[in-house]
């Protein structure tokens, strides 16, 4: 969090919605401890990662789907499947849960 | 919804005062749907200082208890509640995010491997003392990435601050000079501080022992003093050195003996608690 506040900062003055996307839990191996967090203006600015950069794709997707829909969260699971070669996942063989929402607080 | 909650954490983390932000991740199914995102920020005290709700008083009564103790610890972990906060139910789940401030890292000694030594530390995000008893070394000027640069003799500043040290800091001593370092070891020894490590040949390290014994440091404070200092990874620069004390840092902490990966088997993350929490 600390490393995007001023990203946050910027783009709130420049009139933007922020949606936040923080890692919430980790199950087996991972690049991020939960706490890890991305943030995406509605504009398509990034800041901050979730992952060592396997699902970010995937997340900011998500989060200008958040922005875009009625302000509710949602918590996304990103993990490793055999059955789903070209399923966005974790290249290591984890499991994260990644919890996003419009940062209207 | 409240508002005004990012900035008041926001300025929480800026200003390094400890906070926790707890916030619903999960609700199950017949639980209204609103609760999604609800969220409380809470400031230790005592008495604990808490801003926004999850919308009832004896569930938030429960959360603010368990946040402080998280933060107390420095960790971040999802709990489960019921709505009114009833410890086995599972229709809630609250991530509660601790911010601690940063561990500290005091170093004692300007000397030239303090330099690389505090740039590594605050890489590795501690808040960094430099600490020498001489104001011509010890200044501003030479250790412009430090936090904090204390012109005091070792044992005054850690009578200081001492008391507050805990598992997650540190304390380095550069100084090899017995003068400095023995009070220095023997002061560090009388706090929780995490890790001590104290820098110096083979014959320096033999030496200081003999003087620490004599200053009436037992077998057990000496065993806590990690010297020579740092992993054996063949450092020889003060920036080598100073990935060689960090390593060891780490190692300590986390508990492991520090091979290459490669060389050994098992998961390459496993103890998620013990990392350095943001």
């Amino acid at each position: 969090m600390r490393e995007v506040l001023s990203d946050i900062e910027r783009w709130r003055s420049e009139g933007k919605r922020v949606a936040l996307a923080r890692v919430v839990a980790l199950e087996g191996s991972g690049p991020r401890l939960p706490g890890a967090t991305m943030v995406v203006s509605e504009a398509g600015d990034v800041a901050g990662s979730v992952s060592g950069g396997c699902v970010e794709g995937a997340v900011v997707t998500e989060a200008l789907d958040v922005l875009a829909g009625d302000g509710t969260p949602k918590l996304c699971t990103f993990g490793y499947s055999d059955d789903e070669a070209f399923a966005v996942g974790l290249t290591c063989g984890g499991t994260i849960r990644v919890f996003v929402e419009p940062l209207t607080w | 919804m409240v508002t005004g909650l990012f900035d008041s954490l926001a300025s929480a983390i800026r200003n390094q005062e400890p906070v926790a932000l707890a916030e619903v991740v999960e609700i199950a199914e017949g639980v209204p749907a609103s609760l999604l995102g609800a969220k409380i920020l809470v400031r230790p005290g005592p008495p604990p200082e808490v801003l926004g709700s999850l919308g009832d008083p004896d569930l938030d009564r429960v959360v603010v208890r368990d946040a402080v103790g998280e933060l107390s610890a420095g960790l971040t972990a999802t709990r489960h509640y019921g709505v009114h906060g009833e410890a086995r139910a599972r229709d809630l789940s609250v991530f509660i995010e601790s911010f601690a401030p940063p561990p500290r890292m005091i170093i004692f000694g300007a000397v030239d491997f303090t330099a690389a030594l505090a740039k590594v530390g605050k890489v590795l995000g501690y808040r960094v003392t430099v600490c020498d008893a001489r104001p011509v070394f010890a200044t501003r000027a030479r250790f412009p990435m430090a936090d904090e640069v204390v012109v005091a003799w070792p044992d005054k500043h850690l009578a200081e601050v001492g008391g507050s040290l805990g598992g997650r800091d540190v304390v380095c001593v550069l100084t090899h000079d017995p003068k400095f370092d023995v009070p220095a070891i023997v002061s560090a020894l009388a706090t929780d501080v995490g890790y001590l490590g104290a820098m110096g040949s083979r014959r320096t390290t033999d030496e200081r022992n003999q003087r620490l014994r004599a200053a009436g440091v037992t077998d057990e404070g000496l065993a806590r003093v990690m010297g020579p200092i740092g992993l054996d990874i063949g450092a020889r620069t003060p920036e080598e050195t100073a990935v060689a004390i960090c390593a060891e840092i780490i190692a300590r902490r986390t508990g492991r003996e520090a091979p290459s990966l490669r060389d050994r088997p098992g998961p390459i993350h496993r103890d998620h608690a013990a990392a350095l929490t943001d």
